[in-house]
């Protein structure tokens, strides 16, 4: 794959190229079209089976973390449940309420999941994305991922049904927040980088970014917790409270399609956290730079997997304060303590010697620990006394029969 | 300004999944927060009570499994002291150890039920907690199964002692779960009690003041948790608890964590009873031979026992007959649920949920 993306084979630029190769000078739009859609149906039926993938992945180690087998029954060790669920899906009847409001109650499914697709193009599988080297790359994910926001809204709001709109409420009030601290983390790296091309942050990375900012690797990580609402952040789903929450009036396709949309976003993150702070497709030199991407990946959606198996949910006011008053100031300190590192180290061109990225690293993590042990002093459970346990007065067993 | 926003009524169930079975709340939501709750009850009415008067004194053990169903040792339980209450029946000691034992074995699975849906209400996905809770209760079914056959509805006491005794297996299986059953609990504590989350979500949610559980006469945990220090087991010690050594958990404040922790706590104790009746047990009958169609005389008997839920009590009413005149349940669940608005008002969506879940209620004695 680094091979055919450094040659140049698969991103847009050469597939254009190539299309308009065949075609008179006059139809220059329809290869510019055809080179769009070949792109596309190669993202996304690419998305589509690592969602599928994961999803089998997450149900067989939920099910070993949970002392239970998981699916096994659909091919070799369940690795055919996936499709058995899309077709099972496929074939229950497509309800929709009689009040929704069906052309935002049809849409909001797509917006979903285009948005959490729509991420994978441009991200740097090899020295290219697919979409070449998009010089706004950093900037096109976070405008891209807060779209979500949005077909939660939508998908809540055309429901016309209570529990869905208490979660797309919930939704919009989080996810807002969140973007925030998530913005201002990818501010530190976009600083530290020097470029907000992605391709360019990867190869900025001559130490991983989470090595030389990890409080800033730490909000990014919760805040996109928060953005693909999975525990401790799914109050948008909150199954113990809203049945399902904004999707509870979806059913056969338009659910499989929420639910790809719901699984696509770990990867989306995941790729994400991977390009911005794991040094993307870098390491070691045997192993080809599409291996090393992946064994991230999965490292990163491993990680995720395990916090929504074993964590509870927090509250809807305790997520809002978690955002404002925890990650916030976090984000804050660490940007500021990005900058002022990045003017003091800087040489003539405004670049940081791998030496200077070293004493960053070195400053960073003092300050996060730092920050951290703050943080939880004043937010923590810690801080609470609770009184000894004394018997009340208004009964007592010792008394006799009364 | 201040925000003004409409109230919004929900339905919270029959269909729900966090409200144990069929329980049902009107709750009105200011945003998130719950302005009013009316509780709605009598999906799974079955007419118990009613029942009961058309069947034999033996017979009705099987009703009474019905009632609480994760809990149907202790409602066998209450119900045959009710019964030898009336009609003078005295049954021997291993069949009363033997009783107890199922008892408190009940009481661990009961409250690990409590406690597992507790946390799976406080949204550990998939439930977590809840797996590792059924993986022990698992056992305990066992152990009913070979007590006698049942693992649910066991009906394994009978007026006058128990249905038969344990075969040898049982007590090998027991050993086992008593000595592992503390390392078990460990687990579980280690994933919930010092969790930052579970502390942030329960601690001073739902406080249940001592004086409103007192007067609204909860029992059990919850009255426990509110620092009230009443345990039938010690104030009114029935079948052999007096001559056993253990302790009354209480909580601190009332809190939704003091309720779980309570119950954690009371598994603990239940094992230290059981490692003292096998160590008590004698061999012995465990059955008087008390005739199937029992005809106690005419009068009435109020007997009860400290369940996993609170204070079961059956008042029995005989005319001299084969069947009671009138079968009457004190049924904690139902009971409990008297202070629910008070604790709900005023608190988020997410806090009913776990609030209410902490109440540990069971739909099939509520409705009875």
């Amino acid at each position: 794959m680094d091979n055919v993306l450094a040659a140049g084979l698969l991103d847009f630029g050469s597939i254009y190229r190539f299309f308009d190769g065949f075609l008179p000078e006059s139809l220059d739009w329809l290869a510019y079209a055809i080179a769009g859609g070949v792109l596309a149906f190669i993202v996304v039926n690419a998305v589509i089976l690592s969602v599928s993938a994961f999803t089998w992945f997450e149900r067989r180690a939920l099910g070993r973390i949970q002392s239970r087998l998981g699916p096994n029954r659909w091919g070799p060790f369940g690795l055919l449940q996936p499709f058995a669920d899309v077709l099972k899906l496929m074939t229950k009847e497509d309800t929709v309420p009689e009040t929704a409001d069906r052309p935002v109650f049809n849409a909001a499914p797509i917006v979903l999941t285009a948005a959490s697709l729509l991420v994978f193009a441009v991200i740097p599988l090899g020295h290219e994305s697919f979409l070449g080297r998009l010089n706004i790359g950093v900037l096109f994910i976070v405008a891209v991922t807060s779209v979500n926001t949005l077909a939660v809204f939508m998908a809540g709001w055309a429901s016309r049904n209570k529990y869905a709109m208490f979660g797309a409420a919930r939704g919009v009030a989080m996810l807002l927040s969140y973007e925030v601290p998530m913005g201002l983390a990818i501010v530190g790296v976009a600083l530290a980088a020097g470029s907000l091309a992605t391709a360019a942050v990867v190869e900025s990375q001559a130490i991983p970014f989470f090595i030389l900012q990890p409080l800033g690797f730490l909000v990014f990580v919760t805040a996109a917790l928060a953005e693909m609402s999975r525990t401790p952040f799914d109050m948008i789903e909150a199954e113990s409270e809203l049945g399902a929450g904004y999707h509870t009036e979806y059913s056969g396709i338009k659910f499989a399609v929420m639910q790809l949309a719901e699984f696509g976003a770990p990867i989306a993150q995941s790729v994400v956290i991977v390009t911005l702070f794991l040094s993307g497709w870098r390491g070691f030199d045997p192993v080809p730079g599409w291996i090393w991407f992946l064994v991230k990946v999965f490292a990163v959606l491993a990680f995720l997997l395990w916090t929504r198996a074993t964590w509870p949910r927090l509250r809807v006011d305790q997520i809002m304060e978690f955002a404002w008053k925890g990650l916030f100031p976090l984000a804050l300190i660490n940007l500021f303590a990005v900058a002022i590192e990045i003017q003091l180290l800087q040489n003539d061109a405004g670049r940081i010697s791998t030496q200077g990225y070293w004493i960053m690293a070195a400053v960073n993590w003092g300050i996060t620990l730092a920050a951290i042990v703050a943080m939880a002093n004043l937010l923590g459970q810690g801080r609470l006394r609770r009184p000894a346990p004394v018997p009340s007065a208004l009964a007592n067993m010792q008394a006799g029969s009364d | 300004m201040a925000i003004r926003s409409e109230p919004v009524t929900v339905n919270l169930g029959p269909q729900h999944p966090s409200t144990h079975g069929v329980f049902r709340l009107r709750v009105t939501f200011d945003g998130e927060e719950v302005i009013d709750v009316e509780p709605v009850i009598g999906y799974l009415h079955r007419g118990t009570e009613k029942l009961a008067e058309g069947r034999t004194f033996v017979q009705i053990v099987t009703l009474t499994d019905r009632l609480d169903y994760v809990a149907a040792m202790s409602n066998n339980l209450a119900y045959v002291l009710a019964v030898e209450k009336l009609a003078g029946i005295e049954p021997p000691v291993r069949g009363q150890y033997l009783r107890v034992i199922c008892a408190e074995l009940q009481r661990i699975a009961s409250h690990l039920i409590a406690t597992g849906f507790l946390a799976m209400e406080l949204g550990t996905f998939g439930g977590t907690p809840l797996m590792y809770c059924f993986r022990e209760r698992e056992r305990i079914l066992d152990m009913f199964e070979m007590l006698c056959g049942a693992r649910i509805t066991v009906s394994y006491m009978r007026p006058g002692g128990v249905v038969q005794d344990a075969p040898d297996d049982f007590w090998t299986a027991l050993k086992d779960f008593t000595s592992e059953m503390p390392g078990y609990i460990d687990e579980l504590e280690a994933l919930l009690t010092g969790n930052e989350i579970v502390l942030s979500r329960t601690r001073d949610v739902g406080i249940l003041s001592d004086e409103l559980a007192v007067n609204a006469s909860v029992t059990g945990p919850m009255l426990r948790a509110s620092r009230v220090l009443w345990d039938l087991r010690k104030a009114d010690p029935y079948e052999v608890y007096d001559r056993l050594d253990f302790d009354i958990p209480i909580g601190s404040v009332g809190d939704t964590f003091d309720r779980y922790i309570v119950r954690v706590q009371e598994m603990r104790e239940s094992v230290r009873i059981l490692d003292q009746c096998m160590a008590q047990i004698e061999p012995g009958p465990v059955r008087t031979d008390a005739a199937y169609f029992l005809r106690p005389p005419a009068g009435d008997a109020y007997a009860a026992v400290e369940g996993p839920k609170g204070e079961l009590g059956f008042y029995l009413v005989g005319d001299g007959g084969i069947s009671p005149y009138r079968c009457k349940i004190r049924a904690p669940s139902y009971i409990n649920l008297e202070v629910l608005r008070d604790l709900l008002v005023g608190w988020k969506m997410a806090d009913l949920i776990i609030v209410f879940g902490s109440f540990d209620i069971v739909m099939g004695e509520v409705d009875r």
